[in-house]
């Protein structure tokens, strides 16, 4: 009794969350009287394939869905490295100022993009990287989740791996290339995830560091097919759709990564 | 293919000489150092350059009085003009209540789908992500698909109003306040915050509830299930368990959220902008720090005064996870 009230609020909730997205891909496919009638349901009479094409025609979205691949991938691979050096060492290494250097790292966390983006985009342009792929990409090259997590993931390695691989003669840095690494895969898939999705998803940035369209990523083509588009509501919702979807896809993929890398290890404590 | 084989062998004899000599045979102590600041050499460099410098400059860009990058010292003339604007204090309302209203429903909500979550057996999984989705879903593009939900002309949210028999409203459009129009005009239509930023924060928790729900469960399967049936045997209620139980022990993982939750509450820029910039005008209603630090900087091109501004919100960040800290004590249980 008590379980199925559960199971009924549950249901009833996740309808209600993932309703925006049933109804977004319902409506891309409209045609424009029935995307703008209002009517409650979501799904169109007939389903206007056409629209797809129509979207991008509309506007580059192949070259803003190429760029955010770019631009989202590099950061993603970069901040793996990164924070897998960095884990490591502050994991496995001890020296004098780790605590601090950690705090400090940590603190970064604490203090939002959004506060520091003037000084960045100053630097941005002094360097000559504005409307560039370097605009975009090196200031998330690093960051201080993935440290985190990677850290706690080498921090909940048995000891024993570690001393056993020395003992063989192996050095901590071949420890890291050949064992080490693939030992905390999953953490490195949940970093991955979580980098490409923050660039991917960024806006504020992208608006600031480029004006070039040929330099655009989805969120600013989104953005600006926005103010284009007009009231064609059936095409900006396949836009839309078209820049959430690969997101889902993505973490729908690399979930039962995410399960062990960010639930097991990372958050507790 | 030898190609790769070529570089992977390389890289090994690189490693294999880098353990040799930067760490040394012994193992750890001074060759440690220096072979953990190799490590994390990119690293500082990448958070030295673009995190932490900019907090200085941030500070000291706030004194002068820039626009587009030309302009001269002007002491803390920013910051007297920020503290006696009215756009200003506006805005420092607008984030307010935006905190007071998201922060505790998302934890509260989050609660209720962990604890559920936690007392089904079968389909969990799928439950779990289908309320995470919209957290890895961009909030601009999300956005956007509100924002045609709650149009007031042809918009779901009315069709449903309509169809139920209550009058339709303006939603993202409606400067007037929630409580105002609830009560049909029994209040002030300036008390509290206005329908339109009310539609904000309902976007954004439904945007950031999955995340909510997935730190809850982390912190729910911590604790041990003999604990809460101790209780039930006890003859304790479901709700007594909750209370006097579940929810004590899970306090620093709420204080976890907190925290966490306010930082982000007062960054939200992405669902500002989506929902209610290029729409009509809802009288500032809907204007946070974050949007009107941004329209300073980026539609009138005053560096100096939006640095100012987003020096100001750094140190009401920081105030406030002070205070946090310092109430924490009273109610956050560490086993």
């Amino acid at each position: 009794m008590k379980r199925a009230l559960a199971y009924m609020v549950l249901t009833l909730g996740a309808l209600l969350v993932i309703y925006p997205f049933i109804w977004m891909v319902g409506t891309a496919f409209k045609t424009l009287p029935e995307s703008m009638g209002g009517s409650l349901s979501p799904l169109p009479q007939t389903w206007q394939w056409g629209n797809l094409s129509a979207t991008l025609q509309a506007a580059p979205f192949g070259r803003y869905f190429f760029n955010s691949m770019v631009v989202g991938i590099t950061v993603g691979l970069c901040v793996v490295l990164t924070s897998l050096l960095a884990g490591y060492a502050f994991a496995r290494f001890s020296f004098r100022g780790r605590g601090v250097l950690f705090g400090l790292v940590l603190a970064t966390m604490m203090v939002p993009f959004e506060i520091t983006f003037i000084p960045n985009f100053v630097v941005i342009t002094r360097l000559g990287w504005y409307n560039s792929y370097a605009a975009l990409i090196v200031p998330w090259c690093a960051n201080a989740f993935g440290i985190f997590l990677v850290r706690q993931a080498f921090l909940s390695l048995p000891e024993a791996y570690y001393d056993a691989a020395v003992l063989d003669g192996c050095g901590p840095l071949r420890f890291l290339r050949h064992i080490g690494a693939s030992m905390v895969k999953p953490t490195l898939v949940t970093v991955f995830l979580f980098a490409f999705l923050g660039s991917y998803n960024a806006l504020l940035w992208p608006l600031v560091v480029t004006s070039d369209p040929s330099m655009g990523v989805v969120q600013v083509g989104l953005a600006s097919f926005v103010l284009d588009s007009g009231v064609r509501l059936n095409l900006l919702m396949c836009a839309s759709a078209f820049v959430i979807v690969p997101s889902i896809l993505l973490f729908l993929v690399t979930q039962r990564y995410f399960e062990t890398g960010a639930l097991g290890s990372g958050l507790k404590e | 293919m030898s190609l790769w084989v070529g570089f992977s062998d390389g890289l090994d004899r690189v490693l294999a000489w880098a353990d040799g000599h930067l760490v040394g045979r012994s193992g750890r102590p001074e060759g440690g150092r220096r072979a953990a600041l190799c490590l994390l050499a990119p690293t500082l460099l990448l958070l030295g350059v673009f995190g932490v410098a900019p907090i200085v400059s941030t500070v000291l860009l706030s004194l002068f009085d820039l626009r587009y990058g030309n302009g001269a010292f002007a002491g803390l003339g920013n910051y007297q003009e920020a503290l006696q604007s009215s756009a200003f204090w506006n805005s420092v309302r607008v984030t307010a209540w935006y905190l007071v209203g998201v922060v505790p429903t998302t934890i509260g909500l989050g609660f209720v789908v962990a604890w559920g979550l936690m007392h089904v057996t079968r389909g969990r999984t799928l439950f779990r992500t289908l309320y995470f989705l919209p957290y890895i879903t961009s909030a601009y593009a999300a956005a956007l698909v509100w924002r045609a939900l709650l149009n007031p002309q042809g918009g779901l949210a009315n069709g449903l109003l309509e169809w139920i028999g209550l009058p339709t409203q303006q939603w993202l459009l409606e400067p007037r306040g929630l409580l105002h129009v609830v009560t049909g005009g029994a209040v002030a239509a300036d008390m509290g915050p206005s329908l339109a930023l009310c539609c904000v924060m309902a976007f954004d928790i439904w945007h950031g509830l999955g995340f909510t729900v997935v730190i809850l469960l982390a912190g729910l399967s911590a604790i041990p299930q003999e604990l809460e049936d101790a209780a039930r045997i006890d003859g304790a209620g479901v709700l007594q368990v909750i209370r006097h139980v579940t929810l004590p022990l899970l306090t620093p993982t709420l204080y976890f959220l907190l925290l966490i939750g306010t930082i982000s509450g007062f960054q939200a820029f992405n669902s500002f902008y989506a929902l209610t910039q290029s729409g009509g005008n809802t009288l500032g209603t809907t204007e946070n720090l974050v949007i009107y630090l941004f329209a300073n900087f980026y539609d009138n091109g005053r560096w100096g005064y939006g640095a100012a501004i987003a020096t100001l919100l750094l140190v009401a960040i920081i105030a406030l996870a002070l205070v946090q800290a310092r109430f924490a004590r009273r109610w956050v249980h560490y086993s």
